[in-house]
């Protein structure tokens, strides 16, 4: 029987989940093979909303082309943001200044509580819950509207430039995240009662889409899906940039490498940026939120590489310059296409209603895939 | 004992389902802590936040003069060739040649709300407005004109 797993022979059942099935988030199209209800094979296809960002960032200025990457993985729009201006004040060389960073900081950790929310809603309806998915948007609009006062947009901010941040803080900003902390605290526990603790969630979790250490490091999977499976890889932890190096946070590490143990890092590291933004929220330094650049930037010629951790996992911004006034070559490295690659071997064997929580798990966001 | 752990795990589901079952019945006899806002009613009250980007118009004031030397700055900063700027020469009382304005061309349908243009204008002749409802039933409608007609560049603004 083990051999069979994998090749197509007569009397398999291939349907499509996609491009538009509502249990897929965006447009992501599934090929699978069947065996019954098993699968057999997972065949991803991908770029139906592919927009060339990176060669579209070729033609653009190192001030311009941040905005696309927004477009890229909208639920962690800022830390997109934050990625290219590291790697262009990398290439400039730019002292950035220490409110800058601690706004840049704060913003990130926002943008990923905001993410798993989400990401949390989202899951447990494609598990079928709905209610949930309100619980999520009631704390995550709270995010939104601070991010709407400060930074101008709800998703796709655009807050960071090549130096430092757009504008300052928001006369209101501490207060808001203040009240939304309250506000976290006291609504946290009902995401446990009314999902974690579940019977039904359990039994769809645990033990589905198991994924080993080893084959989550040889898929290149990054983010909270290798955390789950024992995988140190926060890139906060092992290749601190702006301040991360003077906070103290944990890395969530869960052995198990099941659904179940993804679903826990993304919970438990809601909790961590919460303790970074009570850590940070009360001490922002005064001073510039902004370097004093040029008005036209030009990176010397050379190779210009940042990585940074997104709520999916690692995105690397890679920037070739030949010394002029836009890219030669800009190469994103995205968390989801690479999380996605492991999918395959993850559903192998398992059944098609296990495919459905094993997806949910990886938190796939199409256009950062497509790109 | 297998019994006793049968029994257990039962136990324990019903009581996961009760606490489940609890907390959507808070939220059934509360309805205090819903926060739902009914949005085409509250239309009046909305109150968006002043940095909210909407759409990017040019200041006016009483006597419809604006502050845009027509420098091209914001043509330059916008990544997607949202605004073009058509400049023409205007004749002082001296008889010397002054660049101004003609039309200041704004691609709403191009616009992604970045703000580099605002950020880029030295004079601080254009910001974002907090409108946000934009749909037309026309494409054509969604070019508009920022500069209002007749108006001209304020006195002190080079």
């Amino acid at each position: 029987m083990v051999e069979e797993i994998g090749k197509t022979v007569e009397g398999d059942l291939i349907i499509n989940v996609g491009p538009q099935h509502p249990a897929t988030h965006g447009v992501l199209h599934l090929v699978l093979t069947l065996n019954g209800e098993t699968i057999k094979k997972v065949e991803p296809h991908l770029g139906y909303i592919h927009r060339s960002i990176e060669k579209m960032c070729e033609s653009l200025s190192y001030r311009q082309f941040i905005y696309s990457t927004s477009r890229m993985d909208y639920l962690s729009a800022h830390i997109n943001n934050h990625a290219c201006a590291l790697c262009v004040e990398k290439g400039l060389g730019i002292e950035v200044p220490a409110r800058a960073q601690v706004i840049r900081v704060l913003m990130d950790e926002l943008t990923r509580i905001a993410s798993h929310e989400l990401w949390w809603g989202a899951m447990a309806m494609d598990l079928g819950a709905f209610t949930p998915f309100f619980h999520a948007f009631r704390e995550r609009e709270t995010i939104n509207d601070i991010m709407e006062e400060t930074c101008g947009a709800r998703l796709t901010m655009n807050y960071n430039v090549p130096g430092g941040v757009m504008a300052d803080l928001h006369p209101n900003f501490q207060e808001r995240v203040k009240n939304f902390l309250k506000l976290y605290k006291l609504k946290i526990h009902e995401y446990d009662e009314l999902v974690t603790g579940n019977i039904i969630f359990q039994n769809r979790m645990k033990g589905v889409g198991y994924l080993s250490k080893e084959d989550a490091i040889s898929y290149g999977v990054t983010g909270p899906a290798a955390r789950g499976s024992g995988v140190s890889s926060d890139i906060r932890k092992l290749y601190p940039y702006e301040i991360y190096k003077q906070l103290e946070f944990d890395e969530i590490l869960e052995t198990e490498g099941d659904s179940f143990a993804r679903y826990m890092v993304r919970l438990r590291e809601m909790n961590e940026s919460i303790k970074i933004i009570e850590q940070l929220i009360d001490n922002i330094p005064d001073g510039d939120f902004q370097a004093k650049t040029k008005a036209v930037l030009k990176l010397p010629k050379g190779e210009f590489y940042q990585r940074v951790e997104t709520a999916r996992g690692e995105l690397g911004v890679y920037i070739v310059s030949e010394g002029g006034t836009t890219p030669y070559r800009i190469k994103f490295r995205s968390p989801g296409f690479s999380n996605l690659s492991a999918l395959d071997h993850m559903a192998r064997g398992g059944k098609i209603g296990d495919l459905v929580a094993t997806m949910g798990t990886l938190d796939l966001v199409i256009p950062d895939i497509d790109r | 004992m297998f019994i006793v752990d049968y029994i257990k795990d039962i136990y324990g589901a019903i009581r996961s389902l009760l606490v489940g079952m609890n907390r959507t019945g808070y939220y059934f006899t509360h309805h205090k802590e819903i926060i739902t806002q009914n949005y085409p009613e509250n239309r009046l009250e909305l109150n968006l936040p002043e940095r909210f980007r909407g759409e990017v118009v040019m200041t006016h004031d009483e006597n419809n003069e604006h502050a845009c030397t027509g420098c091209s700055a914001c043509e330059l900063a916008c990544p997607n060739g949202t605004i073009k700027i058509i400049n023409k020469f205007d004749i002082s009382p001296e008889g010397k040649k002054k660049k101004a304005i003609d039309t200041f061309v704004y691609h709403l349908e191009l616009c992604t709300m970045c703000n580099l243009c605002v950020d880029a204008c030295p004079t601080g002749a254009i910001k974002m407005a907090q409108t946000f409802e934009h749909s037309v039933y026309n494409r054509g409608l969604l070019t508009k004109q920022l500069n209002k007609p007749g108006s001209k560049l304020k006195a002190g603004v080079e």
